[in-house]
């Protein structure tokens, strides 16, 4: 088992954006009464007047984040995955990402992590709204270290982008030698003849369990870490279909149009080969645990196990 | 070049002109009636109050103006064109592929566009953007915002009417075009705004009526709005839509249409 993190990706990205906010005073947060909940009490206690908390209005706040970004501001707009990504989906998509306006668009609480608040809360549909919409870079940190620096690169990228955050600690993956590059995977283990597991999300740390029982079953399994699912790192899986000859993609969302459907668009176009998406299927959850919805709903390190074997059987 | 009353009514008039020419030669109907409800308006913000450089359209220190009616679009090109931030021969583009004037409001397509819309409701909250950060970073400029009354129906418009007086945005005026008509027809009907003076006061912002067709009367008004401290300004402009153009005027029909060439005739003869 690997230990926790210490502080949630949400706070890691609030951590960051401070980092960020003192080296560069144009640049601003915007929260719809989220300011704490998404880690930015830090920047609001040195910068008051650049934490702009405009209370339960996630519309307003998306599309005040779009003014501000047109003066010339880097705009942080932080809220829950199910506002940023659903109630403000319009405003992302028609004020931000239209005209191709600097802000990075942060929600928390995505996935399943929501957990005991029940379905209200929880965003499984959020990476397939995000990444449809043009000009958007979407990005899926796995833990609290590669959150900061994955926060810190797709700042000094022009544009708008999706930051999927969590809601609580989770498995310990990287540490921070991590490296990020937007529009590039992260290969963690090379070699697969058998079958390749690309993976984002806290699933990193369940694919990373799974891989070392199906290494002790005499398995060879690449695999690839992808947090950026746009622009996706298209060579990469070409040359993992290429080597293993199939692929089990492995998220926490549904399996309709996130990182799975992204994979598959690739995979069908240029090299295809048997493919099987693990993810919640194509359904609503409850309200539990985050690590008990993850194992009731498809994403146990059984469950990418299974896939795999299931998928090397039909190749 | 700022320009006295009567040259200002005279601009005005050319601005409705061009809104005809559009009306009748772009690549699919426009919205002539919103558009010359506008334009006084406009033709007071671009031609006397607005601190704007057409040779500099992305100047830092400019006043910006956000047309959240953005449907009324011709209203804009037609200033952005007689005031020189592009030539004028291009809004006969309008609506056809490749121009630089589109449907509705883009800000990366046309130069003096401050702000993309269309979609109605978020003007407010994308001035109120610009105007905190203008502040943030001690520029003078000033932004104002021009609401269509039905799209006063939105939700967003009032979180961010409401949150405008709770950040103390003095730099911000809003225009709210009140010709009672929106797409389905009568405001009052559909959804009455009333008593809307005292919404917008409740609201907490300062908030003066005008006619939005007497020139002395909305500069004036606009003029007044910049002596603010900590409170936002609304100017509720009494407003007749499709005005110039007497078919047009209060008839619904010319929310969206385009005119025969008889009809074209009629309104340029008109606006003589």
């Amino acid at each position: 088992m690997l230990e926790m993190d210490k502080i949630s990706t949400r706070q890691a990205f609030g951590n960051a954006v401070l980092r960020l906010a003192e080296q560069d005073e144009n640049i601003i947060a915007v929260a719809a009464d989220t300011g704490k909940s998404m880690g930015l009490g830090g920047m609001a206690k040195k910068f008051p007047k650049r934490v702009i908390d405009v209370g339960i209005a996630e519309q307003n706040m998306m599309t005040l984040a779009a003014g501000a970004a047109s003066v010339g501001n880097l705009v942080f707009a932080a809220s829950y995955s199910v506002f940023t990504c659903m109630r403000a989906l319009e405003e992302v998509r028609t004020f931000i990402a239209y005209p191709n306006l600097n802000v990075k668009v942060a929600g928390g609480m995505a996935g399943l992590s929501g957990s005991i608040e029940g379905v209200t809360h929880q965003s499984l549909e959020d990476v397939s709204f995000m990444r449809s919409i043009p000009n958007m870079v979407v990005v899926v940190p796995a833990d609290a270290a590669s959150t900061e620096v994955i926060v810190e690169e797709v700042s000094k990228q022009y544009g708008p982008a999706y930051i999927r955050l969590g809601r609580y600690e989770v498995p310990k993956v990287f540490d921070n030698s991590y490296k990020f590059t937007v529009g590039k995977a992260n290969v963690m283990k090379e070699a697969g003849k058998d079958a390749a597991i690309i993976c984002n999300g806290v699933m990193v740390g369940r694919s990373i369990e799974a891989e070392k029982i199906l290494a002790a079953k005499g398995y060879n399994v690449k695999l690839i870490e992808m947090p950026c699912v746009k622009p996706l790192d298209e060579q990469c899986i070409i040359d993992a279909a290429k080597e293993a000859g199939a692929i089990v993609t492995v998220e926490e969302h549904s399996i309709i149009g996130g990182l799975g459907s992204a994979v598959a668009e690739v995979v069908v176009q240029n090299c295809p080969v048997p493919m099987k998406l693990v993810g919640v299927k194509d359904i609503f959850a409850e309200s539990a645990t985050h690590e008990k919805l993850l194992d009731l709903y498809g994403l146990s390190v059984q469950d990418i196990v299974n896939a795999v074997e299931d998928i090397i059987r039909q190749k | 070049m700022t320009c006295a009353n009567e040259e200002l009514v005279q601009m005005a008039k050319t601005i409705r002109r061009d809104i005809m020419e559009m009306a009748f030669k772009a690549g699919g109907a426009t919205h002539p009636g919103p558009a010359l409800s506008s334009a006084d308006i406009v033709t007071a913000l671009y031609f006397k109050v607005m601190n704007v450089r057409p040779d500099e359209p992305g100047w830092a220190d400019r006043d910006r103006l956000i047309l959240s009616k953005g449907h009324a679009s011709p209203v804009i090109y037609a200033s952005l064109a007689e005031k020189g931030y592009f030539d004028k021969d291009l809004i006969y583009t309008l609506r056809f592929p490749g121009s630089i004037l589109q449907g509705h409001p883009d800000m990366k397509k046309t130069p003096g566009v401050d702000m993309t819309t269309g979609s109605l409701g978020h003007g407010l909250s994308a001035g109120l953007g610009m105007a905190l950060a203008l502040k943030l970073r001690k520029s003078a400029a000033r932004v104002y915002v021009i609401l269509g009354d039905g799209e006063l129906d939105e939700g967003i418009v009032w979180e961010a009417a409401m949150s405008a007086s709770n950040f103390g945005a003095d730099n911000l005026t809003a225009i709210v075009d009140y010709n009672h008509f929106q797409s389905g027809g009568c405001t009052d009907e559909i959804q009455c705004l009333e008593p809307l003076v005292d919404k917008w006061k409740a609201f907490g912002w300062r908030v003066f009526e005008a006619n939005g067709h007497d020139m002395y009367d909305i500069v004036n008004k606009l003029e007044m709005a910049k002596m603010s401290i900590c409170t936002p300004t609304v100017i509720i402009a009494h407003t007749t839509k499709g005005k110039g153009v007497s078919y047009m005027e209060n008839n619904d029909d010319w929310h969206q249409r385009m005119p025969t060439e008889a009809e074209y005739l009629q309104a340029l003869k008109e606006l003589e």
